[in-house]
């Protein structure tokens, strides 16, 4: 089992690190945001379910609660990171600031 | 397996000062806005973990869950609040 | 910013129209009443959030739960009486596997994308527009946080209407855009 909760949070390391070095590259923010927001939440959601999973080594109730709140936490950040991304954006629209096309430079 | 976790949270904290480059020095205040969500959903992760470390999980996963409904209040708040500022778009120039 | 304000008028003349129809057809029976659901679901998570289970804390929570209740009765389910809860939740359930398979497939071409040395010149982000078929408003919030959580395409805007904006990054993910996923929310939601 240990094995399992190894490879997950491996990969869970791999995602994170996709995000950040996405949100370092990408042109403008419109295209910053897809890596920040998504990445992000597939990292947490593999780290959080190889935590829970390795919580789960002696097996009594504290422990059955223990890794159920994380699995709630994990079901939080998956209904609430799309609503802020969308928060983020829509602040973008109002404001006037046109999204990163092909050719123009950095912002 | 105390030490992986030990090592994982380093790197987490590596990542966090990746993001946090952003957060400093992005050059619209919706970067910075990405930046700090990028860094508190890490720290979600990295509560747990030290719960782990510390073998106090039970006490550390409410303070997690706490942190995950801050930052989410947060970045939505901060949004709503920058949407009404004339200022973004003359930032960029 | 004309097409905004066209949609809102828009909006606007669609409520007044289903206000207008809920009003018609208020005396319905059949179902549980939709507070009980709300209370059972609002205990459940007061039970895993406290972990004990002495009369003090269970008694601390029905209180709390019934003045919560009380309070927010048509937040969770805006009519009075629930029916066809449990197919929904079921075909609710059966849907979300798809989606995690779907974001873990996105969620590499992304990667891919951030990784690769010349990422300038691979992606080409553009504003989508496409007209949904979905009308229920829960449908339409579950297909725009699907299609955020698809990395490549972010929801910019969504009317009521079911006009659909949406930033998508690169020609691949664009191609996909209402595609299979509308058609299995519609499905789950039991529309159609």
């Amino acid at each position: 089992m240990d094995f399992v909760v190894i490879f997950f949070l491996v990969c869970g390391l791999v995602f994170f690190t996709g995000g950040a070095v996405g949100i370092l590259r990408f042109p403008d923010f419109y295209s910053r945001l897809h890596p920040a927001g998504k990445l992000d939440t597939m990292g947490s959601l593999l780290m959080m379910g190889a935590l829970s999973l390795y919580n789960l080594h002696h097996f009594t109730l504290g422990n059955m609660l223990t890794s159920l709140k994380i699995i709630l936490i994990v079901a939080f950040v998956f209904l609430s990171s799309p609503t802020a991304i969308h928060g983020i954006v829509d602040a973008g629209m109002r404001a006037g600031l046109g999204p990163w096309t092909k050719g123009d430079r950095r912002r | 397996m105390e030490t992986l976790f030990l090592f994982v949270s380093l790197y987490l904290c590596l990542i966090m000062v990746l993001s946090l480059y952003r957060g400093i020095f992005g050059p619209t205040v919706l970067d910075r806005l990405i930046g700090v969500n990028a860094v508190g959903s890490k720290t979600v992760v990295l509560l747990i973990l030290i719960g782990l470390i510390y073998e106090r999980v039970d006490m550390f996963v409410d303070i997690a869950m706490a942190y995950a409904m801050l930052n989410f209040i947060a970045v939505l708040a901060a949004s709503r609040y920058f949407q009404k500022r004339k200022g973004l778009y003359k930032e960029m120039k | 910013m004309d097409d905004r304000e066209i949609r809102n008028t828009m909006r606007q003349q669609r409520e007044s129209d289903e206000s207008d129809s809920l009003s018609a057809s208020l005396p319905e029976r059949g179902g549980v009443p939709a507070s009980i659901v709300t209370f059972f679901i609002l205990f459940s998570l007061w039970i895993v959030l406290s972990g004990r289970f002495d009369l003090f804390h269970l008694t601390l929570g029905v209180l709390s739960c019934v003045i919560v209740t009380l309070f927010s009765r048509d937040l969770l389910f805006p009519e009075p009486r629930a029916r066809g809860l449990l197919g929904a939740w079921i075909r609710f359930v059966s849907y979300v596997p798809w989606l995690l398979y779907q974001i873990f497939l996105a969620n590499l071409h992304v990667l891919y994308l951030s990784f690769h040395p010349r990422m300038m010149e691979l992606i080409d982000p553009q504003i989508v527009r496409f007209q949904s078929k979905l009308r229920k408003d829960l449908s339409l919030v579950t297909f725009a946080n699907s299609i955020t959580l698809t990395p490549g395409t972010i929801t910019v805007y969504v009317s009521l209407d079911g006009d659909f904006s949406v930033h998508a990054i690169d020609e691949k993910s664009r191609e996909g855009l209402p595609g299979e996923m509308e058609d299995r929310i519609a499905r789950a939601f039991g529309e159609q």
